[in-house]
């Protein structure tokens, strides 16, 4: 059942990511999707991809899509896309 | 309906990641900003890598790390689609990586990183 | 024949355009007369965004419905007799400690049984860094003149404000996060875990210790030389490894190392250091792509 919810938000995660205005949120709820991934991997019995998936996805990708968002100015104070 | 709802659930991780290739497949299609298209490409990969990692699941057994020196093959869960999955993961960075480095030479060269306004600035360039 | 063929090939190598044929461009100027008046500009494209729009969604929805109808029809879920663990996956598990020495049967699969699968990643990791910098590299041959004025006043305005809490935060934690990251890839054949989460976990604490301290503070220790030796020796120390157990195992000789007690970190044979190679590959290549997507230099 646990099990059911969470790919349920999984699933609500990559609705929510790719339908919002601004571009901070989408990589904000891409943070919390790889989160979510990383609790299935464990509970899947993989704590090797749990690990790798929590530095990889929530850590450099997140990372990466912020600084690339800085560079192309989409960040200006409140204002941003 | 009622079969149907406890096949789903049967099959609950399978399903997940199909419907999350569906999501992921349509707005790589149908977004115009180019920042959008490389998160839905990214949420492919995952769920590509949920695929995988559900066919070395088996119900009751443990991690594949060999504890009390209890070496027969029915107490640890497959370990092979594990590894496959694990290589996956660190391409999947990769790639995204080299996506968001096209996307900011893109935008030093056009100003913008609309998909539309970059094909007809292109075109006006070409003519 | 073959000369005139490989100066074409030559310029379409070089990126130029190919003349058109002759007689194509007299049929071409036949048509331009004989053909009416062609719908204008915006009618064309409007009809062909609309198109795109339907077409795109009822090929995802077919392919989604055929996808889902499939996986009805997989194997159970979880049950113990899918095709996928067959005898592979047994001998794995049950040779795996005596004729790898890891404990981690993840980890003794991929750095030793299918280590070459391994190798091809860390390439293409390689790769994808190789790519970022040809794209992103500023140095004197490529200089952009707004960029660097406005790097420079984003300078002066981080000189001006600095940020106290990030900077005792970091100073508290960046050792802790590479410490871990050393643990978890010296500890890859004992525990959970191995050459890429221990790198990756290195080069994010990394990334927060640029973040924090500016780029002047790493490039102290971690500059392009460093990043070239470190990237080429860990990738070329890896093929040499495997190149003497692949050289030793195909003429059936006896590889003259180790393997040690199974639960000791100095055991495993080759995968120890195998996975050493990998972390640092991992972590230089995750503070590169942050180094050159932000400031274009490492």
């Amino acid at each position: 059942m646990f099990e059911c919810l969470l790919l349920l938000s999984l699933i609500l995660c990559a609705i929510f990511a790719l339908t919002q205005k601004r571009l901070l949120m989408v990589a904000i709820i891409y943070m919390a999707y790889s989160l979510v991934m990383t609790v299935i991997w464990a509970m899947l019995q993989s704590p090797d991809l749990a690990i790798t998936e929590a530095a990889v996805g929530a850590g450099v990708t997140g990372i990466l899509f912020f600084v690339t968002l800085k560079k192309i100015h989409a960040l200006k104070g409140t204002k941003d896309e | 309906m009622k079969e149907f709802l406890q096949t789903v659930i049967a099959y609950r991780y399978e399903t997940a990641a199909m419907i999350l290739f569906g999501i992921g497949f349509i707005n790589l299609l149908l977004q115009k900003n180019l920042l959008r298209k490389v998160m839905a490409f990214n949420v492919m990969d995952s769920s590509v890598f949920l695929f995988l990692a559900a066919q070395g699941y088996i119900e009751g057994r443990i991690a594949p790390i060999i504890v009390n020196n209890d070496l027969s093959a029915t107490t640890y869960i497959n370990p092979i689609p594990s590894g496959l999955v694990l290589t996956g993961i660190v391409v999947s960075v990769s790639v995204s990586a080299f996506f968001l480095a096209l996307i900011l030479r893109l935008y030093k060269k056009y100003h913008t990183i609309e998909f539309d306004e970059i094909m007809t600035l292109a075109k006006k360039e070409a003519e | 024949m073959g000369k005139k063929f490989l100066s074409k090939f030559e310029n379409w190598l070089n990126g130029e355009e190919m003349p058109l044929r002759e007689r194509h461009v007299r049929s071409l100027h036949r048509k331009k007369h004989v053909q009416a008046e062609p719908l204008p500009e915006d009618v064309r494209i409007n009809r062909f965004i609309h198109l795109y729009h339907v077409s795109a969604v009822l090929v995802a929805v077919c392919l989604v419905g055929v996808l889902l109808y499939t996986v009805f029809h997989l194997p159970l879920f979880g049950s113990p007799n899918n095709p996928a663990s067959n005898e592979v996956a047994q001998r794995y598990i049950e040779q795996g400690l005596a004729e790898t020495g890891a404990v981690n049967a993840v980890a003794g699969m991929i750095l030793d049984y299918r280590a070459f699968d391994t190798f091809g990643e860390s390439n293409v990791l390689f790769l994808a860094i190789c790519s970022v910098i040809v794209l992103l590299l500023r140095d004197q041959n490529n200089i952009v003149v707004e960029e660097d004025v406005q790097e420079k006043h984003e300078r002066e305005i981080e000189k001006a404000n600095e940020d106290i809490i990030l900077k005792r935060i970091a100073f508290l934690i960046v050792p802790c996060i590479l410490l871990f990251g050393m643990y978890v890839v010296l500890n890859g054949h004992l525990s959970p875990g191995g050459g890429f989460s221990g790198g990756s976990i290195m080069g994010g604490g990394l990334i927060l210790f640029a973040a924090s301290y500016g780029a002047a503070r790493v490039k102290l220790f971690f500059n392009m030389r460093t990043f070239r030796t470190i990237t080429t020796t860990a990738l070329l120390c890896y093929a040499l490894s495997k190149a003497y157990s692949f050289f030793t195992g195909a003429n059936g000789l006896e590889s003259h190392i180790p393997l040690g007690t199974p639960g000791a970190i100095l055991s495993a044979g080759l995968i120890l250091i195998l996975d050493i190679c990998v972390g640092f590959v991992v972590a230089c290549t995750m503070y590169g792509f942050y180094a050159f997507i932000s400031r274009g230099e490492l």
